[in-house]
């Protein structure tokens, strides 16, 4: 994610890629610039109250990353992560829903920013799939132990 | 040198394991006892040129050999010569030779341990587990070589991942491995089995202790990483349901429901297809975890690699695996015979729910890893999936489970009735929910998730010391290692989920600004800083806080959370300040420093009530599982029939 | 029969569907913005050079521009360079610089020293406007057409394949307003 992000030495906390090694990556590695001290998530708001701190917390965790993709809001480093924080507390600051902040962050970054998949058409086999797969395991049980109930 | 003999000892390993898998099976397909009698010798070679590949790798980390590319990209001059060996596997292609070591390790165990049974039949495990080798081997010397040299060598090497650079990091890959590879021991048993189509209770008592041994070792190596992700990388979380770590515990779902298959197709026969198809599962699904970390599909913290080149090898060598064997199970399986009936109150039954609960979860974690896949696939956009489902989902599953767990054990096979069943656990249930509700007051977790815990944890605890207790009296000798195993076991399950429920539902975490000489008050504790210094390591340096923590004006600890700058390759990683308890962990994170005149710093506090006991209960299922492992009741020969009688009448 | 097949083509299927995922790894990585399709969000900030006046998206309607985001940190912004010039030159539409998270004194020495080919710039320092577009990286470039739709987002640097196929979405655009 270095590409995107472009921020020199900025690395979301995590196993580096290991690729294959080609010289020219080697003399990049190499290159050491001045270590950017990158934005962190530890970040102390002025909250009103202990709920609003608790909304906070729980939204950030349910928010995902666009550039440190592995990490929700409240863990990633990325300076996008602090802004959308920033913003995150303007919002709770205003009085919205965390509805209303989550389709805040959905209308701008789309589905893939929320850790919780939507209800939806295309999710149904998700969120369904496995209350049917095991509807059909139980029920196969039911027909199974009766059979071997005959063989008693 | 080394490199080259490295290498040639790879190539030796590989043209042995063709030989192992050919030969000697096509002997037991024979019955020609020489091409049988290969195998041993085979194997031994096998795995001698596998350790001598491996042990000219960690010569060259040790020797700091640069003009090894692998050796350059995870190690330099100033890495700690504990960190150099640990760095063999810290990258994917040297992980690939510590899997590869396994795999022949256990090869090794299985001939030396096999004296007991036909050799047929272990010469077909054998066989079958050296074509996983030269699958492993082939990947290994055609894309993933860690003898590949890089000239002229740079006179300094890039650097193991700071985040590498730790005590936990070092056991956590090669008890994983020990686990993933110890599944193809059961695959290897099951497809012999298929292959040799004969009764299918002996071997499947043969694969128990080696099967029980590698859930055991796949348990502690899950924990392993649960635990140092929470101490290393800061966020203070124990579990993320990443697509690396549900690769990790898809095998061990399985493998769960394996194991309790298997108890009931040694005692009973009964489930014989159960117990090929999940031992086939769960090496597949540890194939499939290795394919997930290495091939780039799916974007994940752990991604050792990203090519897809390589990934498509993995991918078809797990298809060519993995198919086989199911065709071998599609053709041989109307051959496996049934076993006799049970009744609706039954061991068995109980044991077939079990497994039911445990295969939908696995099919449910892989399904919600692999579902933004699938909505890519199909056009539908782009979502993700993450704890919100997985834990919910999870949830939902397993609390069947908690709640039928102890009922288990006190099941007779065949047929019992239920108020027989439940009328020693009444207790216990009282016990529970006196207890639990009690508890749960006292620490002031009053919540549905606390309460529950506490409830369902003793629940499952009291229940495994009733079972212990009535087995105690009714026993002249005692219990079997088997029966203490599996208590300790079931026993580790209840600790497990107390550690659980507490940590996520009265955890206390909160980001504050701290300046030295002020004093924070978090959760009943006060935190105060006396100052930042510079410090140095090895191959760092690093800005620490120097706190104190005080609760009720007595001094509890000192912590030392720091912020260190790797050297080599220019991270910053956040060391943190851990201070644990059987009843809660004390937790501070460095933040950044806000204010460089006040030298006011940003900090998270953690206070994680019971969070030792994931992992102690982890810790209990994995011994419980090592000692269920080394009952020698499954090394005997042949058992007769009185002894089966017995085992019917008196639940084991 | 069927029944003993079936963990096979279960596993087919599995199979079938994790090749297809190494296929689609790459853009897997890649954020798809919900905004194209959408009308830009009106973006009122204060230009580069006189940071005084302010410049906004909501001028350029009636025509289709091209919005680049860019700043002095990003090294893939200096890869993709030669080919933000020659979209400056060929593209016959406004290019437009959305300058973000940068120090000013920096842009502006980047540009003179690797040569300014945008018609004007936008300056988002604090980042909000930027989240309002939906960016998270830069660079990335979004083709708006005469209605104020946005039709295109490429994120990443922009390669001889990326030009060609801008170039080509450019030439509907505009024939789709000349029209």
């Amino acid at each position: 994610m270095t590409r995107l992000q472009g921020f020199m030495r900025f690395e979301c906390s995590a196993f580096r890629v290991q690729g294959r090694l080609r010289p020219a990556a080697m003399i990049l590695a190499g290159l050491l610039l001045s270590a950017v001290v990158a934005a962190s998530a530890i970040e102390p708001f002025p909250f009103e109250s202990e709920l609003q701190e608790q909304r906070f917390r729980s939204l950030a965790e349910e928010i995902r990353c666009t550039v440190c993709q592995n990490q929700s809001l409240a863990d990633s480093d990325a300076p996008l992560a602090q802004d959308l924080r920033r913003e995150l507390f303007a919002m709770l600051q205003d009085g919205r829903s965390d509805m209303e902040i989550r389709m805040f962050m959905v209308d701008r970054y789309g589905d893939f920013v929320l850790y919780r998949p939507p209800l939806a058409g295309h999710t149904l086999l998700l969120w369904g799939g496995p209350i049917v797969l095991l509807l059909i395991a139980l029920g196969s049980t039911i027909v199974i132990v009766r059979r071997r109930r005959k063989a008693l | 040198m080394i490199a080259e003999f490295g290498q040639v000892s790879l190539i030796l390993a590989l043209v042995l394991a063709i030989l192992l898998g050919t030969l000697p099976l096509y002997g037991a397909h024979r019955g020609n006892e020489t091409l049988m009698r290969l195998a041993p010798s085979l194997v031994i070679g096998h795995f001698v040129f596998l350790a001598a590949a491996y042990v000219a790798l960690s010569a060259a980390f040790l020797n700091h050999d640069f003009t090894i590319s692998y050796v350059a990209l995870n190690s330099n001059l100033l890495l700690p010569w504990y960190y150099r060996l640990s760095a063999v596997w810290g990258g994917h292609e040297g992980s690939l030779l510590l899997w590869m070591l396994m795999l022949g390790g256990w090869m090794l165990a299985v001939a030396a341990f096999s004296r007991t049974l036909p050799r047929e039949f272990v010469t077909r495990v054998l066989a079958v587990m050296a074509i996983v080798s030269i699958g492993f081997l082939l990947f290994t010397l055609l894309t993933s070589n860690p003898f590949d040299r890089i000239l002229p060598g740079p006179t300094d090497g890039r650097d193991l991942n700071p985040l590498l650079q730790d005590p936990g990091m070092i056991f956590h890959p090669p008890l994983l491995y020990m686990g993933y590879v110890g599944f193809a021991v059961a695959f290897g048993f099951a497809i012999a089995g298929l292959l040799g189509g004969k009764v299918e209770r002996d071997w499947v008592r043969w694969a128990r202790p080696w099967t029980l041994a590698a859930w055991a070792f796949l348990t502690g190596g899950i924990a392993l990483g649960s635990w140092w992700a929470y101490y290393e990388l800061g966020w203070g979380g124990w579990w993320f349901w990443d697509p690396v770590e549900n690769a990790s515990f898809i095998p061990w779902l399985i493998g769960t429901a394996l194991l309790h298959s298997q108890a009931v197709t040694e005692k009973r026969g009964s489930f014989p297809a159960w117990t090929v198809l999940l031992s086939i599962a769960a090496f597949s699904m540890s194939l499939l975890g290795t394919f997930l970390v290495r091939s780039g599909v799916l974007t994940s913290v752990h991604a050792f690699a990203n090519d897809p080149e390589r990934g498509l090898f993995i991918l078809m060598f797990m298809a060519v695996v993995t198919g086989a064997a199911l065709l071998l199970y599609a053709l041989r399986a109307p051959r496996i015979m049934t076993g006799p009936g049970f009744d609706w109150m039954s061991r068995e039954t109980m044991l077939l729910i079990n497994n039911v609960f445990f295969t939908v979860s696995a099919a449910m974690v892989l399904l919600g890893t692999l579902y933004p896949l699938i909505v890519d696939f199909m056009g539908w956009g782009q979502i993700s999936v993450g704890p919100p489902y997985f834990g919910a989902m999870f949830i939902l599953l397993m609390t069947p489970i908690v709640i039928l767990l102890p009922l288990g054990p006190f099941t007779r096979w065949k047929q019992d009735e239920v108020m027989r069943v439940i009328r020693p656990l009444a207790a216990s249930a009282a016990v529970a929910i006196v207890l639990g509700l009690i508890i749960s007051a006292a620490l002031g977790a009053w919540n549905l998730r606390a309460i529950t815990g506490w409830i369902g944890g003793i629940w499952v605890m009291a229940g495994a010391i009733a079972w212990v207790t009535r087995q105690w009296r009714s026993s002249r000798s005692g219990l079997a290692l088997h029966q203490w195993g599996m208590t300790l076991a079931h026993f580790g399950v209840g600790v497990f989920l107390i550690g659980v429920a507490m940590v996520e539902s009265m955890t206390f975490e909160r980001d504050m600004r701290i300046a030295p000489g002020q004093t924070v008050e978090a959760a009943g504790y006060q935190f105060t800083l006396h100052e930042v210094t510079q410090v140095k390591g090895a191959n760092w340096r690093a800005d620490e806080a120097r706190f104190t923590v005080h609760r009720n004006d007595r001094e509890i600890a000192a912590m030392n959370p720091q912020k260190r700058l790797y050297h080599r390759g220019g991270q910053v990683m956040t060391q943190v300040a851990l201070r644990p308890g059987i009843t809660r962990d004390l937790y501070i994170a460095m933040g950044e420093e806000l204010d460089a005149e006040s030298g006011a710093w940003s900090i998270r506090i953690h206070v994680k009530p019971f969070v030792r006991w994931i992992w102690g209960g982890a810790a209990l299922m994995t011994l419980g599982g090592l000692v269920s492992a080394s009952d020698r009741r499954y090394w005997r020969r042949r058992r007769t029939e009185a002894k089966q009688a017995r085992t019917a009448e008196v639940p084991a | 029969m069927i029944r003993m097949l079936l963990p096979l083509i279960v596993f087919g299927g599995l199979l079938a569907l994790l090749i297809a995922g190494l296929q689609t790894a790459e853009e897997r990585k890649l954020v798809q913005s919900p905004l194209v399709g959408k009308p830009v969000p009106e973006v009122t900030l204060p230009a580069l050079h006189d940071p005084q006046t302010t410049r906004s998206t909501a001028e350029l309607v009636g025509q289709p521009y091209i919005l680049n985001v860019w700043g002095s940190w990003c090294w893939a912004c200096r890869v993709e360079h030669p080919f933000i010039e020659r979209l400056g030159q060929e593209a016959g539409v406004p290019l437009v610089g959305f300058n973000w998270k940068d120090e000013r004194e920096d842009a502006l020495e980047w540009l003179e020293r690797f040569g300014d080919a945008w018609s004007f710039h936008l300056v988002d320092f604090e980042g909000r406007a930027a989240i309002d577009l939906g960016v998270y990286g830069a660079p990335e470039t979004y083709l708006v057409d005469h209605r104020g739709i946005i039709q295109h987002k490429h994120i990443g640097p922009i390669d001889a394949t990326v030009f060609e196929d801008l170039m080509r979405r450019i030439m509907q655009m505009r024939a789709e307003a000349g029209s």
